[in-house]
């Protein structure tokens, strides 16, 4: 029996614990000693507590039905647990601790998941490479010198590093997606409704859903199928049967349609990554899937969409944290209060964006920029509903370069905001996407593909990434830390 | 053409305050931004509707009835500072 489970799935630890090989008790030691290990090096893990880990396998004890049973699950560190502190990576939130548990962690208990650190992210989920968190950067595990990706880019790297079997992240424009894809994991973000964002601390309303990062596709059916649903306590979830994703893992694409938007494969796109998805298509073509170039034609505008509805709604949901209710308090009369703790609490990232998102709705310019930007996302959503009444799916890369190194970006947003140019439409549209791994640089780094379908059509996501899977004997891969 | 930004005024109106650094990084940076997403007006949109929401959304109804809530002990625990079942804030009404 292997005691090193950090490396396994959570399938196959789930197999061990029903089959009495081992017990949530063993399989949390090897996970603590991991993050001990190599935490100081990827900082993927922002607070982790040995103490915390015995009061989780106290909860869970008698959860043995539960699926989910002794399987540790890091959170992102913007999902509340009762109790348990959470910051969005903020100095404004530094001792917050939440009196309630957003709906997916209520899941996730019921199902005897052991919490088990909180993983690192860009201060509110602003940022795509993870070096916005007032924690310090997170590393990618395959390169220190390397981003992660962002913001989810402390759960990818959790999951990737064996500090985490499965991790739980957020996605508003390619958040999980993109994380993953750098980090060589797998990362879906459901269709808009589909998983309750109660207990996610905002970013962008309309844009944001909560979503699973896992070592392989199996796992990713198996953390969806528990945090999915209808939830009374939000009112944009959909009340939808959700079916039984472990049923999406077949081994077969035959008869699937792809799109590959010709505007996904432009200028820009790094070689290696490019040839990687051709490539990779070829695969699924090889396997009875059958492709067509298609177009997309809005798809350059959907930066500029979203850095004018992304930030608006965080401008607006950020107004919360303002030295009231809890977090931060600067001294000060009323304003100066609100001024000085919002000054001190936020960082720079925070501020451009709550900043920019003031000016497009600012009396004069709404109709300008914001009404314009809902304009255009319609075009955005509409490119993709043409699309979707002839293919089944779409496959793109995830991001346009494998992860760039720390600093690179830092003090240029258009860049920055650029890394994310592939998975934003899919937020617009509100559409489901997965990133899985494809292939790796000379340099050693993951690429990843992206597969987007048709609202609540997660199922094919699952199923044409599960063939890929087990047709491109990538999966398995780690990095040597 | 580069637009600018008068970002100390935005800043006021987003209770924030910002460093004279900060003030002329943001107006350079936001101004480039803009810039970037002025793009957008190429696009025809004058008889297309506006998205907010990628679903369609719909009022949620429930029946009328007392259900438990959060304890306000419970919501203040987060308080910077409180007096009874209350948040506290510094005084806002001027003595006369």
């Amino acid at each position: 029996m292997p005691e090193d489970f950090y490396r396994f799935t959570a399938h196959e630890i789930k197999r061990f614990i029903s089959n009495d090989e081992t017990t949530p008790v063993e399989v949390t030691a090897s996970i603590s000693d991991r993050i001990e290990e190599v935490n100081s090096r990827v900082n993927a893990i922002i607070s982790f507590d040995r103490n915390d880990v015995k009061e989780e396998l106290r909860r869970t004890k008698d959860k043995r039905a539960g699926k989910l049973f002794g399987i540790p699950v890091a959170v992102k560190d913007n999902i509340c647990i009762e109790g348990r502190q959470v910051t969005c990576g903020s100095r404004i939130l530094k001792g917050f601790r939440p009196p309630y548990d957003a709906t997916v962690i209520e899941k996730l208990k019921k199902e005897g998941a052991i919490l088990l650190g909180r993983a690192n992210m860009d201060e509110f989920a602003f940022g795509s490479s993870c070096e916005t968190s007032s924690y310090g950067p997170t590393n990618n595990p395959w390169d220190f010198d390397r981003i992660p990706g962002g913001s989810s880019g402390g759960s990818a790297a959790a999951v990737a590093a064996g500090e985490a079997t499965m991790a739980l992240g957020s996605d508003t424009g390619g958040s999980i997606r993109q994380p993953a894809s750098l980090c060589g994991v797998v990362g879906l973000k459901p269709t808009y409704g589909r998983v309750s964002r109660y207990g996610l601390i905002a970013f962008a309303s309309s844009l944001d859903q909560i979503g699973p990062i896992t070592k392989d596709v199996r796992d990713c059916a198996l953390l969806l199928n528990v945090i999915a649903g209808y939830d009374p306590k939000d009112s944009t979830s959909v009340d939808m049967k959700v079916p039984d994703y472990s049923k999406s893992l077949v081994n077969d694409v035959k008869g699937i349609k792809i799109g590959i938007p010709r505007e996904y494969f432009i200028e820009g796109i790094d070689r290696e990554v490019k040839e990687s998805v051709i490539n990779s298509v070829k695969l699924l073509e090889r396997l009875g899937a059958k492709y067509e170039e298609v177009s997309l034609p809005h798809t350059e505008y959907a930066v500029g969409t979203y850095y004018i509805i992304a930030p608006a709604e965080a401008s607006s949901n950020l107004a919360r944290f303002d030295g009231v209710q809890y977090g931060l308090r600067k001294p000060g009369n009323l304003i100066d209060m609100y001024k000085n703790t919002r000054s001190v609490g936020f960082g720079s990232e925070v501020k451009r964006r709550i900043i920019l998102g003031t000016y497009v709705l600012s009396s004069g310019y709404y109709d300008a920029y914001y009404l314009k930007a809902l304009g255009v996302r319609t075009k955005i959503k509409e490119d993709f509903d043409k699309i979707f009444k002839d293919f089944d799916c779409i496959i793109t890369p995830t991001a346009p370069t494998a992860a760039f190194k720390i600093g690179e970006k830092v003090d240029d947003p258009i860049s920055m905001y650029l890394s994310d140019i592939f998975t934003i439409p899919a937020n617009l549209a509100g559409i489901p996407g997965i990133s899985i791994p494809c292939g790796f640089t000379k340099g050693d780094l993951p690429i990843g593909l992206q597969i987007l379908a048709k609202p609540f059509n997660e199922e094919t996501l699952l199923r044409v990434a599960y063939t890929f899977e087990k047709n491109s004997k990538l999966c398995g891969r780690r990095p040597n830390l | 053409m580069k637009k600018n930004i008068d970002v100390d005024y935005i800043a006021n109106l987003a209770r924030i305050k910002l460093e004279k650094k900060e003030s002329s990084d943001f107006s350079s940076q936001l101004g480039d931004i803009i810039s970037f997403v002025e793009k957008l007006n190429k696009v025809d949109t004058k008889d297309t509707p506006p998205t907010t929401h990628p679903l369609p959304l719909m009022n949620v109804f429930r029946e009328d009835k007392v259900k438990e809530s959060l304890p306000a002990e419970k919501a203040l625990s987060n308080a910077p500072d409180k007096k009874y079942s209350f948040f506290k804030v510094p005084k806002v009404i001027e003595e006369a």
